[in-house]
C-alpha cells in the first residue's frame, strides 16, 4: 500500500484491572478509503477508534496519521474528527453555532467561518434549519449536524462511531447511501465503527473484523463473505453452515476428511491444518432436489425437511441430516406458484459443488 | 390501579399530614408575621405596652426599614453574601468536578467528606473556627513560628465571609455534583475533538451546560447567607453586623416584633427577587436541570 493515511502499528490497550480491550492491532488505511471496524459489541472497536482520535491513549504501539506519530498529540491537535454515537451536538447552541464551533475555537476568521459553515450545512441539506436548537430536531437531523460539524474542519480522517445505530430502519438505509455519497464527494478517509455486518458490507471498501480486541481478518466485503479466514469471521458475516470434520489424510494441496453425517469428503486447500477442520458453506450455495442429483463431483447428502421459512424472494429450508448438523438452504422463489416446493417432513437431497465450500482451520 | 390523584381517600392520606404541617407551622405563623409587620405596639395609658399590639395600623414599620441605617446594613449583607457565594462557587466547582471524575470506589467517600460537617452542630463548628482564627489561634501560632503576625483575623468581614463559605460549601458542591455527573461527557470530548483547548471547552461547553446546577447552588448558598445571624454574630461581632443580626435583635433584645417582622419581609422580598432570577435563567438554559 502506498503511503497509508492511518497506520496502526502493534497497538494494544489495557484498562486498569487487567482488561485487554485492544490486543496488538496492525492496520494500514489508505487515503480515501471507506474503512469499517466490524465486530460484536465489547470487542474493542470503539476503543480503537477513540485511540485514533486521541481521546484514549494506547498502552502499547504506534498510531501514525499522515506520516506523523500521534503519541504526543492531544485530540484537539489531531487531523481527525469524530461523529459520536450520541452525536454530542451541543444543546445550548444553534445548528449554525454547532457547526461553526470547531472553526471559531481555532481562530478561523469570521467571514471564512460563515462561508464554510454555510457550505457544510448545504452539503448535509440542513441550510433551512441553521437557526434551530438541537432539541427541536429529529435524531436523523442531529446526526447531520454532527456530520457537518466534523466535516467543516476538513479533517484528514473522519471517524464515525456507530453512526446509524440510533436511527430507525428507513432512515438508516437513506443515511447509509448519504454517507457513501458524502465520502465520494469530500474525498476524505472515513473510518466507521459498527456491529452491523450489513452496514459494513454495503458501505465500506475494506473491513477489519475484530473479536476480543484482536483483528481476525482485513479484507474487502466480497472477500470476507466468500473467503473468510476464520470460523469467527465465517459465522459473523452472513449465515453459514459449519460442518465439523476430522482430517483423515493430507497430500499436497488436498485433504481428505470425515465430516459428521456426510462421510468421507475431499477438498482442495493450501492452508496448513491440524486434525480438526470446519467445512463452511453458505446457504445460497446449497441446492435441494427430490431425486438424487447425477452431476459428477457434487457433494450430496440425503435428509429430511425440518422447517421452511418463507421470506418472499427466498425461502429458508432447514434440512436435518442423520448423524450430522442441520443444514440451512436458501432457495430462490423463482416461480410465482411453486414457492420452495418442499414441505416439512419431506425427504430431500442436499448438494453443492466442493469449490463452493471452504476449509477453515481456526 | 387508579391514579392516586383520582382516589380521594388515598390522596388525602398521603397529602394530608404534609399539608397540615405546612399550614399550621409555616403558612399561619408567616401570615401572623405579615399582619404584625403592618402593626404597632399598643400605647396604653400613655405608655408603650410590652405585650399588646394595635393591629394593621399602617406601613410605618416599612418606612422605618428603608432608613439609610438599615438600608446600609441590608446592602452590606447583600454584598457579603454575594462575595461568600462567589467564593463558594469558585471553590466548589473544582471539588464537584473532581468527585465526578474520581473512580467509583472513591466517589461515595468523597461525597461523604463533603456532607460530613453536617454531622456536627453549627455552633460547635463556628466556635472551632474561632479557635483557629483568634489572636492566639492555630493560624497565628503557625505564622508566629515563621516570624509573622499575629494578625487580627476575627471579628471582621473576612471572618464572616470565611465562616459563611465554610458553612454553606456543601450546598454548592451537591447541586454542582448532580449536574456535572449527569452531563454527557461526550460533549466535552466533542469539543476537544473539534480543536478546542481544555480551557475553551470549560468556558464554552462545561459552564453553559452546568448552568442550572450553578444557579441552584448560588440560590441555595446566597439565600441562607443573606439571612444568617449566628455566623456574623460569633465571628463578626460588632464590626460585621448583618441584617439577620438586626432582625434577631428586634425580636429579642428590642422586643419590637412589628419592626422585626417588617425587616424579615424586606429580606423575603429580596429572596423572591433572587428566585425569580433563577426561574428566568432556568427557562433560557437548555442544559441539564437539577
Amino acid at each position: 500500500m502506498t503511503d497509508p493515511i492511518v497506520s496502526i502499528r502493534g497497538v494494544s490497550k489495557k484498562f486498569p484491572g487487567g482488561v485487554i480491550a485492544v490486543d496488538n492491532v496492525n492496520i494500514d488505511i489508505a487515503q480515501n478509503e471507506f474503512f469499517a471496524l466490524l465486530g460484536p459489541s465489547g470487542c474493542g472497536k470503539t476503543t480503537l477508534l477513540r485511540m485514533i482520535s486521541g481521546l484514549e491513549t494506547p498502552t502499547e504501539g504506534q498510531i501514525i496519521i499522515g506520516g506523523q506519530d500521534m503519541a504526543l498529540t492531544p485530540p484537539n491537535k489531531r487531523p481527525t474528527n469524530m461523529v459520536f454515537q450520541s452525536y454530542a451536538v451541543f444543546p445550548h447552541m444553534t445548528v449554525e453555532d454547532n457547526v461553526a464551533y470547531g472553526l471559531r475555537v481555532t481562530g478561523v476568521p469570521e467571514d471564512e467561518t460563515k462561508r464554510r459553515t454555510a457550505d457544510a450545512l448545504e452539503m448535509v441539506k440542513l441550510s433551512h434549519l441553521a437557526k434551530r436548537k438541537p432539541d427541536q430536531m429529529s435524531g436523523g437531523q442531529r446526526q447531520r449536524v454532527a456530520l457537518a460539524r466534523a466535516l467543516v474542519k476538513r479533517p484528514k480522517v473522519l471517524l464515525l462511531d456507530e453512526p446509524l445505530s440510533a436511527l430507525d430502519a428507513k432512515l438508516r438505509d437513506d443515511m447509509r447511501m448519504e454517507l457513501t455519497r458524502l465520502q465520494e464527494t469530500v474525498g476524505i478517509t472515513f473510518i466507521i465503527v459498527t456491529h452491523d455486518q450489513d452496514e459494513a458490507l454495503s458501505m465500506a471498501s475494506r473491513i477489519a473484523v475484530i473479536d476480543k480486541g484482536a483483528v481476525q481478518q482485513i479484507a474487502t466485503p466480497s472477500e470476507l463473505y466468500e473467503q473468510p479466514a476464520t470460523r469467527f469471521v465465517a459465522d459473523f458475516i452472513g449465515k453459514v453452515n459449519l460442518l465439523d470434520a476430522k482430517v483423515l489424510s493430507k497430500s499436497g494441496n488436498s485433504i481428505s476428511c470425515d465430516a459428521k453425517g456426510l462421510g468421507k469428503l475431499s477438498f482442495d486447500t493450501d492452508k496448513a491444518c491440524g486434525d480438526n477442520v470446519a467445512i463452511a458453506v453458505r446457504p445460497e450455495k446449497l441446492k435441494i432436489s427430490k431425486t438424487e442429483p447425477k452431476t459428477a463431483g457434487l457433494i450430496k447428502v440425503m435428509g429430511s425437511v425440518r422447517d421452511v421459512a418463507y421470506y418472499g424472494d427466498t425461502s429458508h429450508v432447514v434440512v436435518s441430516i442423520k448423524g450430522g448438523p442441520d443444514l440451512q438452504v436458501n432457495v430462490q422463489n423463482d416461480s410465482r406458484t411453486g414457492g420452495s416446493g418442499v414441505e416439512r417432513g419431506q425427504a430431500i437431497w442436499v448438494s453443492w459443488m466442493p469449490d463452493d465450500s471452504l476449509v477453515l482451520t481456526e | 390501579m387508579d391514579n392516586w390523584k383520582d382516589n380521594k381517600s388515598v390522596f388525602w392520606t398521603l397529602a394530608g399530614p404534609g399539608t397540615f404541617w405546612m399550614l399550621v407551622f409555616f403558612i399561619l405563623p408567616l401570615g401572623f408575621l405579615f399582619v404584625m409587620s403592618f402593626s404597632d405596639k399598643a400605647v396604653i395609658n400613655g405608655e408603650i405596652s410590652i405585650t399588646e399590639y394595635d393591629y394593621l395600623t399602617g406601613i410605618s414599620n416599612y418606612v422605618r426599614s428603608v432608613d439609610p441605617l438599615y438600608l446600609t446594613i441590608i446592602w452590606k449583607s447583600i454584598w457579603v453574601s454575594a462575595l461568600a457565594t462567589i467564593l463558594c462557587l469558585v471553590t466548589a466547582y473544582p471539588i464537584a468536578f473532581g468527585i465526578c471524575f474520581a473512580s467509583e470506589r472513591w466517589k461515595p467517600l468523597l461525597l461523604l467528606l463533603v456532607v460530613l460537617p453536617f454531622w456536627i452542630n453549627l455552633l460547635i463548628r463556628t466556635y472551632a473556627l474561632i479557635a483557629v482564627f483568634r489572636s492566639q489561634g492555630y493560624v497565628n501560632l503557625a505564622l508566629g513560628a515563621v516570624g509573622l503576625g499575629p494578625y487580627d483575623m476575627l471579628y471582621n468581614n473576612f471572618a464572616v465571609i470565611f465562616g459563611l463559605v465554610y458553612v454553606y460549601m456543601p450546598f454548592m458542591v451537591l447541586p454542582l455534583y448532580a449536574t456535572i455527573e449527569r452531563l454527557d461527557k461526550s460533549f466535552l470530548e466533542a469539543s476537544l475533538d473539534l480543536g478546542a483547548s481544555q480551557f475553551t471547552t470549560f468556558l464554552k461547553v462545561t459552564v453553559p451546560l452546568t448552568m442550572p446546577g450553578i444557579i441552584t447552588g448560588v440560590i441555595l448558598v446566597f439565600i441562607p447567607c443573606l439571612g444568617s445571624f449566628l455566623t456574623p454574630d460569633l465571628l463578626g461581632g460588632a464590626n460585621a453586623v448583618m441584617i439577620g443580626n438586626v432582625i434577631e435583635r428586634q425580636f429579642k433584645a428590642a422586643n419590637d416584633w412589628p419592626f422585626g417582622a417588617a425587616l424579615s419581609f424586606m429580606l423575603m422580598y429580596a429572596t423572591f427577587a433572587a428566585l425569580m432570577l433563577r426561574a428566568f435563567f432556568a427557562k433560557r438554559s437548555a442544559g441539564v436541570d437539577v
